[in-house]
């Protein structure tokens, strides 16, 4: 049996949803050091291109023994795709920040955690919101090939089981399900933009 | 007061000021100006504690500049203002990490917004403000902070000439009211003649001439002869500057 569609939605959503916000705690910091420092930028940048471009999916055996079959292979899985995005876009938004700004705040007497809060995050938090965006598709087949290995919930396995079982109709209901799955994320993205950075 | 002593500035092996000596009396206005590339931002950044002398020093108040001094105000050349921040967040900031309280802050910003005229707009975000607007929140959240010394980097280059007259009258207003040591850069001849006491010409990283102005001071300056006399005098030194270059 494959259960209630609904079931299966939320639970997609759980994993996408944990994945992008433990990247975002796991990207934001990395990404804001190695936009400051020049010197943990030019160590670990090159480390970043390395693994960047490699095909994550091809990790997920290795991570399904090192993690377990349940949902935190699959969450990782999906977490070693975006927080990638995420490092590099920081690090690039904050190195674009124009010197002005830094005139700003130093002639305005912030200290360093200020200049964080008022000027640094503010400045790359677009950025942040374009690069989820962009890597929300990708994220989504992730989401879809991890979830046809050691589950029975997600919309990626009751899809790839209407298939075997040949229930069209419950498959298609599944592939229009993840359609709005993906409008869903889309449209909580744009409310986050728009609570986060209303002078956009 | 600022003293500047045989100041020197280097970006790399270019050299941006050299031997550069300069005194400012305390509350008087100072213009400098000169073409592109003479120096006269990074001497004004210098006397701002942004950028750090390779030589010499400057002195406000009889004490070395080491840094950005909490009593200097800066208006950018752009403004410098948070596109994140509204109106008010902007010119409140300063205020905020001086530790000021809730109701200080309510008060000293709204008057000064009022005074400038952009209280209406309190809410709005830069990008929301027309290029004029956007230069007077900048001087606002300058002058909140009640700075013993403004410097202003082309203030109102980015303006339309009714909008430059328009902030160059204000700020000769402010002035009036309240008189503090202000330096400010421009290219343009009018206003520094306009809002210059003293108006310094420089070429080449070093300051060539000196023009005391008696006629700072009169709103109504544009419509007389005197002024173009100083303009024209300003003018014929700056283009010596370009026949000797």
């Amino acid at each position: 049996m494959t259960g209630d569609l609904s079931l299966h939605i939320i639970i997609s959503i759980f994993r996408i949803t944990t994945a992008i916000v433990i990247s975002l705690g796991i990207g934001i910091p990395i990404g804001l050091w190695l936009g400051l420092s020049k010197r943990a930028d030019a160590v670990l940048s090159p480390v970043t291109y390395i693994l960047y471009p490699i095909p994550k999916v091809a990790f997920l055996p290795l991570f399904m023994m090192l993690f377990g079959l349940g949902n935190s292979s699959k969450i990782i899985l999906i977490i070693s795709i975006i927080v990638f995005q995420i490092i590099l876009t920081v690090r690039d938004g904050v190195k674009e920040i124009p010197t002005e700004y830094y005139y700003s705040v130093k002639t305005l007497g912030l200290n360093r955690w200020q200049i964080y809060r008022n000027m640094v995050i503010p400045a790359v938090f677009p950025k942040i919101i374009s690069a989820l965006r962009v890597s929300i598709g990708v994220s989504i087949a992730t989401l879809f090939f991890s979830e046809n290995f050691a589950t029975t919930y997600g919309i990626g396995y009751f899809i790839m089981n209407c298939w075997v079982m040949v229930d069209y109709i419950q498959m298609f209901a599944g592939i229009l399900a993840m359609s709005i799955m993906g409008i869903v994320i889309f449209k909580a993205i744009d409310l986050m933009e728009r609570k986060l950075c209303p002078w956009i | 007061m600022i003293n500047v002593r045989d100041l020197g500035v280097n970006y790399g092996n270019e050299l941006a000021l050299n031997n550069i000596d300069l005194d400012i009396p305390g509350n008087r206005t100072c213009a400098i100006i000169g073409p592109s590339g003479c120096g006269k931002t990074t001497l004004l950044y210098t006397i701002a504690g942004l950028l750090k002398p390779s030589a010499g020093k400057v002195l406000i108040n009889d004490e070395e500049v080491q840094g950005a001094r909490r009593e200097t105000g800066v208006i950018l050349q752009n403004g410098g203002l948070f596109p994140w921040k509204t109106v008010w967040d902007n010119v409140s900031l300063g205020l905020k990490v001086r530790k000021f309280d809730k109701s200080a802050i309510n008060q000293k910003v709204a008057a000064i917004l009022e005074e400038l005229g952009i209280l209406e707009h309190r809410n709005k975000y830069p990008t929301q403000l027309s290029a004029g607007q956007k230069q007077r929140v900048a001087i606002a959240r300058a002058l909140v902070l009640e700075p013993d010394l403004l410097l202003m980097d082309e203030a109102s280059s980015a303006l339309d000439a009714i909008n430059r007259e328009l902030i160059q009258n204000l700020i000769l207003k402010l002035y009036k009211k309240n008189p503090i040591t202000m330096v400010l850069v421009t290219h343009s001849i009018e206003e520094a003649v306009f809002l210059g006491q003293t108006i310094v010409i420089m070429k080449q990283a070093k300051i060539n001439h000196k023009i005391n102005n008696p006629y700072f001071g009169d709103e109504d300056i544009r419509s007389k002869s005197d002024y173009y006399n100083v303009c024209r005098e300003v003018r014929e030194l700056l283009r010596g500057e370009d026949e000797e270059q």
